[in-house]
């Protein structure tokens, strides 16, 4: 009140009131939109280059689509049709399954194994701990070219060693099993250390008591492993396994490269005994025939493919962790 | 079967007990804390061996001649004296090492900035600010780290003709900017490292919300913020397939692992210049690795807890 009367006019009263309001209102506006702004890069960015290819992979795949002369007519499932009568599809199919496997399961068992190993009171912790790690920053390729050599087929140093040893040398390029062999070795090599970190950091996640309980239960090291370990990490399996059949089924620059004869193709081998789904794919879209109708068409079973293993791999994986451990003793218990 | 450890000791027959076994054992600690035998040790060096061993199988091979390799198989464990010889036939020759390198150089470092910025900024606001369809917006994000966008390769292809970005780096970094993994693991960290009063006073203090996450969040995302950024960075450095179908085998157009590709086809015989070529390409990695793959691993172990 008294202010007021010091005041000569009334329109100086107000315009630092609405001053504020606009403050207000900006401000307002601004805890309001910027969670929205905060995140719409990812999600426009995410939209263009991830979701919307992968989902018009369906359109073309039922267009004739040339990498040339662009969209051609709708053919519907023909290309699946035309893929699926291909002898070397299913060829690279299996190549691709088989190789997984090699490289999956021997990894995470010797995961399993390092891991265990290292997660003792170790000395000198963090060197050993890179030292596992080394193989990550080299690439595929390089990891490949390194490896395509030590598995030569004349001049090799396997096939030396073998020979040494009084074995004769191994076709380990022109044999189907032994490249395939080779090329889950060069996948091995290089994420063996990554996938034992993974399982190392779950198994410094376990309570210790649990352990206390078993000893206290009379149960072995070998016990213990097999009865608490396991199915305590059995989450962090899961993850690695369903990780490793994304990357894996999609495998093409060890397969690439360990082709030395024909290094500018991606044909994987003579008769295409390691050749991938994804080298497959490439080379309808981008090699000979400049067909990215059949391409998408390849791309979109191998995402089947993929969802299909993932979905086998989590019920697998959750069937062997509780039948070991703490569920079949819960179970025994109400029995 | 070992001893049981001093913990069930002192559960089991009571602490004076268990601090009697302490003594006669002359450890301190819990069985846990047990430094073990050489046993581990030994099996570990093998282990570091085999990680180690095909770099320096690359490294000897690089270092001698065609003719060497040829003769002997098994290479010595002496380097021999052509590894500079062939390290600059390799930079020197046709397939465009130094653009290669420079390229790589400036695709990694772009995404993995980009990366690491996109990611702090969408996990601040995933972590911290309340807003319309947070919830199903993240579970989107964590649930979109598991398809394989990769095979989007097509479409993605015919998008960068479009744009009129075939044979050009962008074609290349754009695709990678971001990715669901890294908003993922900073609304993780965000979420545990960032207190809610921090926010507050910088509120209260005037910043608007940009200013918030520049001054305030940014700076404690740091130590997260650094593994998404050598994530990032490997990844791209060791991508492939992807430079391959937009850039091509062209020499002086591409990155370094398309043109260790074209080294393979034009040294098709020599391998002591393609395995120079790997070791260069290998080297700015590795060395990457000494300074910072304390980072490496401990990102790592962090993520595996967490996701």
């Amino acid at each position: 009140m008294v202010t007021t009367t010091e005041l000569p006019a009334q329109p100086r009263d107000q315009r630092p009131v609405r001053r504020i309001g606009m403050r207000q209102r900006l401000g307002r506006w601004d805890v309001k939109l910027s969670p929205y702004l905060f995140i719409s890069p990812f999600f426009i960015l995410f939209a263009v280059t991830g979701l919307f290819p992968l989902a018009y992979t369906a359109v073309v795949s039922i267009h004739k689509w040339n990498l040339l002369t662009g969209q051609g007519p709708l053919v519907g499932l023909q290309n699946y049709i035309d893929v699926l009568h291909q002898p070397f599809f299913w060829k690279a199919m299996r190549n691709t399954v088989s190789i997984f496997a090699l490289s999956t399961i021997p990894q995470v068992i010797l995961a399993l194994v390092i891991a265990a190993v290292l997660n003792a009171n170790l000395r000198a912790r963090t060197f050993w701990r890179m030292g596992v790690l080394v193989p990550y920053v080299v690439a595929p390729v390089a990891v490949a070219l390194i490896f395509g050599q030590i598995f030569s087929d004349q001049s090799g140093m396997v096939n030396a060693i073998l020979a040494k040893v009084g074995i004769d040398p191994i076709g380990w390029h022109s044999n189907v099993l032994a490249s395939h062999l080779a090329i889950a070795t060069m996948v091995n090599y290089r994420w063996t250390g990554y996938t034992t970190l993974v399982i190392l950091a779950a198994m410094q996640a376990i309570p210790s008591d649990l352990f206390e309980a078993a000893i206290i239960d009379g149960a072995s090291r070998v016990r213990q492993f097999f009865s608490v370990t396991i199915p305590m990490i059995r989450p962090t399996l899961i993850f690695v396994i369903i990780t490793s059949t994304i990357g894996g089924l999609q495998i093409f620059d060890e397969p690439t490269m360990f082709d030395q004869q024909n290094s500018a193709t991606t044909a994987g081998g003579a008769d295409g005994q390691f050749v991938t789904v994804t080298m497959y794919l490439y080379q309808l879209g981008w090699g000979s025939q400049n067909n990215l109708g059949r391409s998408a068409a390849v791309a979109w079973l191998l995402f089947l493919v993929i969802l299909l293993i993932s979905l086998v791999n989590f019920w697998f994986t959750q069937r062997i962790a509780s039948d070991s451990g703490a569920k079949r003793r819960a179970r025994k218990v109400r029995s | 079967m070992s001893a049981p450890s001093i913990p069930v000791i002192a559960q089991s027959a009571g602490k004076g007990a268990a601090r009697a076994a302490a003594r006669q054992r002359g450890h301190h600690g819990s069985g846990a804390d047990r430094r073990p035998g050489w046993v581990t040790y030994a099996v570990l060096t093998v282990v570091l061996l085999i990680a180690v061993y095909p770099l320096y199988y690359a490294f000897l091979i690089a270092s001698s001649t065609k003719e060497d390799v040829a003769r002997h198989p098994i290479p010595s464990l002496v380097p021999g004296s052509h590894l500079i010889d062939n390290m600059i036939s390799v930079v020197t020759s046709d397939i465009g090492f130094w653009s290669a390198l420079l390229n790589s150089v400036i695709v990694s470092s772009v995404t993995a900035v980009s990366v690491v910025m996109f990611s702090t900024l969408a996990g601040f606001s995933f972590a911290k600010l309340r807003f319309r369809g947070r919830g199903p917006l993240l579970v989107f994000v964590i649930a979109t780290t598991a398809i394989p966008t990769q095979l989007g390769v097509v479409p993605l292809f015919l998008v960068m003709k479009q744009l009129h970005l075939i044979g050009k780096l962008p074609a290349v970094i754009i695709p990678a900017l971001v990715t669901a993994f890294g908003v993922f693991w900073m609304t993780q960290y965000l979420e545990g490292a960032l207190p809610y009063e921090l926010i507050e006073a910088a509120r209260v203090d005037g910043a608007n919300m940009f200013r918030t996450f520049w001054s305030i969040a940014l700076p404690a995302a740091r130590p997260a913020a650094t593994m998404l950024g050598l994530f990032a960075f490997v990844a791209n450095w060791t991508n492939y397939f992807w430079p391959l179908v937009v850039l091509g085998a062209v020499p002086g157009k591409t990155t370094l692992p398309v043109a260790l590709k074209m080294l393979q086809a034009h040294y098709y015989a020599d391998y002591s210049q393609v395995m120079a070529g790997v070791f260069v390409s290998v080297l700015p990695l590795l060395i990457l690795f000494f300074v910072a793959g304390r980072q490496l691993v401990s990102g790592i172990m962090q993520g595996a807890v967490k996701g």
